[in-house]
């Protein structure tokens, strides 16, 4: 037989997939998703994360040693299945011991959420007895499907793991996709087939829906590869021309989406679109210069409160009225003086006391905003109301759908100043001073004013962020801006991917749209930014999304390779163009 | 006058004086190389007078000017850039941004013409690219081609240490600071570093000071040689009067039992 049967690792991580399970179940994550279907009718939610455990586990467990060189490494065999087997029964075991238990003792008094409803569903409503019979079986036979994804053949396995992956995607946001569909017009046809007013995909249409996602994938494998090799090799017309078009189609798509996505998911997305403006200012301020800002939802406020003040006509103490457009100046005025303010006091602080500091800068303007103090200009608790919509001549942008426009238009801007800075000189003093402040300096950077400039900058795009939430909401509370805003943003900036624009894009819509979108989860999203945060900073320091070169770039690293080694090999002694 | 000149230059670390009174000078084209046992104070010398570390008393004077009190940055802008003991490069950056934060200093773009890619922006761009691959290009093909996309970390430890040079070479000094360049290499790295040190000054008119433990490297660069022992000089010269003055042979092997 071939493969290896690791025991041990089963062992260890059988265990820990069993207590994920016990976790996942003793926190009321299964009882409130135990409703929530995906595929009518028997695949909800709540099963759904507990199957995951052991797949994943088992996945994990039965995973083959990286092929090294030179040493003959085993590959997945027959015996890798015993392994993921082996890793699912324990993680299986585990929680029918856990479910044993919880029916013997009354364990509530710690643990609230192991009700009796919570036992019922964990043994699929059969009894103690033949319930964890079910959950044992059920995890070996689910340990081995893991397991056995390392069996299937490279080009098949992305296609399938995609293709279910899919499946409880279409499931899960169902209400997003039928808009979408609808939004495309071809809601009524489709949207029956796929959901037919049951509570999750139908039989048929998670068929169709796997079908297709496996095939285009299957299809579509080694495209993305060409296509790499030929954006590498093309020549900077081509290279240019390739960009014109990608920036068309992200256009026509960001013209239409709103009129697609309908008004509930603009709104959804504009209050992504916020916190992205606030992840591309804090991507500069952590991402290319280092600074860990905890409190960077000060800039936020000053942002939001100086569009309140100078546009709201109820602004308590001095109102000038003057348009949004007008006011953008003396909004990022403002945002430069706070960031001066923030930056002077902590120039010469690194690491954890900065992060310290800065957190503290971001309680200090929340409160400054609520004082009596200064209420008489910001209204204290009650804030300032009636910030007017933005608008453009006789356009006004007033519905969600609206906004989006102006906020992506921004949106954009930001992007390509982010982009632009990154490839200047500030941008390289700034990657230096995050690598090694010290030889930064040796090298010639002015530490105190990158530094500054870092803060300036990340403040000023905060503070935009700002103004278009001010006048989004149309009126604003010292309590908007609270710590957790912080955390969220630097949250977007580290998952998606630390100085990576993409990264940070992508980490904004996920983030910060997905839990707006299950409801369910708003309980849990801390708990799951929390695991999400160790994994990464475990796993992916680096982030999903890199930034540039190590992902993408590796290959056009490769391709440039080799053409510089065919030119020496071909005698030419002209020094090749570099890659960039 | 001498390009650099300290005069009675004092640091101590607490109880320790790591640099006792030192007068030093190096002339214009001249390759000094500082060397002394462990714990003399060569790499104290350098990080003074790079500005990282501030002397207690004495004065540092480039062409004549005094830098005490200046940032390593405004150091930098005198003409004085350095090597590491222990390289010390932007490891996650490419080779070529390496060294164009080595050009930091000659490069004048600020935050709005990079937004706004001026023409000037532009023009200073591609030159100061140019300049960083032509910089490379005195490494031979060794950093030049697909390196320059390549991050710092993935190179080969005698790369780095070249790497390390032309960044520095980058920030167009008048006095170029090498801190043990040829350290850990293998003998024929070591030799053609030897060759290369020289032609920093022979060819691109650097000044070069230079602290080394290999002696061969030594006799074969050295316009002069200075001995530092417990932060003071004991002895200076050509290489060959200072490897046989006593005081040397003393501080390096010991006092001979007394008899």
């Amino acid at each position: 037989m071939s493969g290896v049967f690791e025991p041990r690792r089963a062992v260890r991580s059988g265990l820990i997939g069993g207590l994920v399970a016990v976790f996942v179940s003793a926190i009321g994550m299964v009882v409130a998703f135990a409703d929530r279907m995906l595929v009518d009718p028997e695949v909800v939610l709540g099963y759904v994360v507990i199957a995951l455990v052991p797949l994943t586990v088992g996945y994990m467990a039965a995973k083959p040693p990286p092929p090294r060189e030179g040493v003959e490494t085993p590959r997945a065999g027959v015996l890798n299945l015993g392994t993921g087997a082996l890793t699912g029964l324990l993680a299986g075991g585990l929680l029918a011991f856990f479910v044993f238990v919880a029916s013997e003792v009354n364990v509530r008094e710690v643990l609230q959420n192991v009700s009796g409803e919570l036992l019922s569903i964990v043994t699929f409503h059969r009894g103690v007895g033949q319930g964890a019979f079910w959950l044992v079986l059920g995890g070996t036979l689910i340990g081995a499907l893991g397991a056995a994804i390392h069996l299937v053949p490279g080009r098949f396995r992305r296609a399938t793991v995609l293709a279910v992956a899919w499946v409880l995607l279409f499931g899960l946001l169902q209400t997003l996709i039928a808009q979408v569909f609808r939004g495309l017009k071809i809601g009524d046809t489709v949207n029956p087939f796929l959901y037919e007013g049951a509570g999750g995909l139908t039989i048929p249409g998670a068929i169709a829906v796997f079908v297709g996602v496996f095939a285009l994938t299957a299809a579509l494998e080694g495209q993305r590869q060409a296509f790499r090799r030929r954006l590498a090799g093309a020549t900077r017309a081509q290279r240019r021309g390739y960009g014109l078009v990608a920036l068309t189609i992200a256009a026509v798509i960001l013209a239409i989406t709103p009129h697609v996505l309908g008004n509930f998911l603009s709104e959804v997305l504009d209050l992504a679109g916020i916190y992205l403006l606030m992840a591309l200012g804090l991507n500069i301020v952590v991402g290319y210069a280092g600074l860990l800002d905890l409190g960077y939802v000060a800039f936020f406020a000053v942002g939001a409160y100086a569009g309140a003040v100078l546009t709201s006509p109820a602004s308590p103490q001095w109102d000038p009225e003057i348009t949004f457009w007008a006011s953008i100046p003396f909004i990022m005025l403002a945002a430069a003086l706070a960031g001066v303010i923030v930056g002077t006091p902590v120039l010469r602080m690194r690491g954890d006391y900065l992060a310290i500091v800065t957190l503290g800068f971001g309680e200090i303007a929340r409160l400054l905003f609520l004082s009596d103090a200064l209420k008489p200009y910001f209204g204290g608790a009650q804030g300032i109301i009636s910030v007017p919509n933005i608008s453009i001549g006789p356009v006004e942008f007033v519905s969600s759908q609206e906004f989006f426009y102006v906020i992506y238009g921004l949106a954009l801007i930001l992007i390509y100043v982010s982009w632009a800075l990154q490839h200047s000189r500030i941008g390289r003093a700034w990657m230096a001073m995050r690598e090694d402040e010290t030889i930064a300096e040796v090298m010639g950077v002015n530490i105190v004013q990158a530094k500054l400039q870092a803060f300036i900058i990340g403040a000023i795009l905060a503070s935009l962020g700002g103004a278009l939430f001010a006048h989004k909401i149309g009126s604003i509370f010292p309590n908007s801006f609270s710590i957790v805003v912080s955390i969220t943003v630097l949250m977007v900036v580290i998952v998606g991917g630390m100085a990576s624009i993409p990264g940070v894009i992508i980490g904004a819509l996920v983030l910060v749209g997905l839990p707006e979108l299950l409801r369910e989860f708003s309980e849990f999203k801390f708990l799951l930014y929390g695991a999400l945060l160790i994994y990464m900073m475990l796993n992916k320091p680096e982030g999903f999304i890199p930034s540039k070169r190590r992902s993408e770039e590796l290959h056009a690293d490769e391709a440039a390779q080799d053409a510089w080694l065919r030119r020496e090999a071909l005698g030419e002694t002209e020094p090749a163009p570099a890659g960039s | 006058m001498a390009l650099l000149e300290t005069r009675k230059l004092t640091k101590a670390f607490g109880g320790l004086t790591a640099i006792d009174g030192l007068d030093f000078h190096v002339d214009e084209g001249e390759i000094v190389s500082l060397i002394g046992p462990n714990g003399a104070g060569k790499t104290t010398f350098f990080n003074i007078v790079t500005g990282m570390i501030k002397p207690d008393a004495g004065e540092i004077l480039v062409e004549g000017h005094d830098i005490v009190g200046l940032r390593p940055n405004q150091v930098l802008e005198r003409g004085v850039a350095r090597t590491f003991q222990n390289v010390r490069l932007f490891p996650n950056m490419t080779v070529l941004e390496n060294v164009l934060v080595g050009q930091h200093t000659r490069t004048r773009s600020g935050t709005v013409s990079a937004i706004l890619r001026t023409p000037r922006f532009r023009r200073e761009e591609e030159q100061a690219r140019e300049r960083a691959k032509e910089t490379l290009a005195f490494f031979g093909s060794r950093l030049v081609g697909y390196r320059f996309g390549q991050e710092a970390h993935v190179l080969s430890y005698a790369n780095r240490r070249r790497l390390e040079i032309a960044r520095a070479m980058a920030a167009e000094p008048q006095l170029l600071l090498l801190d043990e360049p040829t350290a850990g290499m293998n003998p024929s790295e070591t030799q053609e570093l030897t060759e290369l040190v020289v032609k920093l000054r022979d060819e691109r008119g650097f000044t070069i000071c230079l602290i080394e433990h290999d002696m061969r490297v030594v006799g074969r660069v050295s316009d002069r040689v200075v001995v530092l022992d417990y932060g003071t000089k004991i002895a200076e010269g050509t290489y060959r009067e200072v490897a046989t003055d006593e005081r040397v042979i003393e501080a390096y092997l010991g006092t001979k039992a007394a008899s």
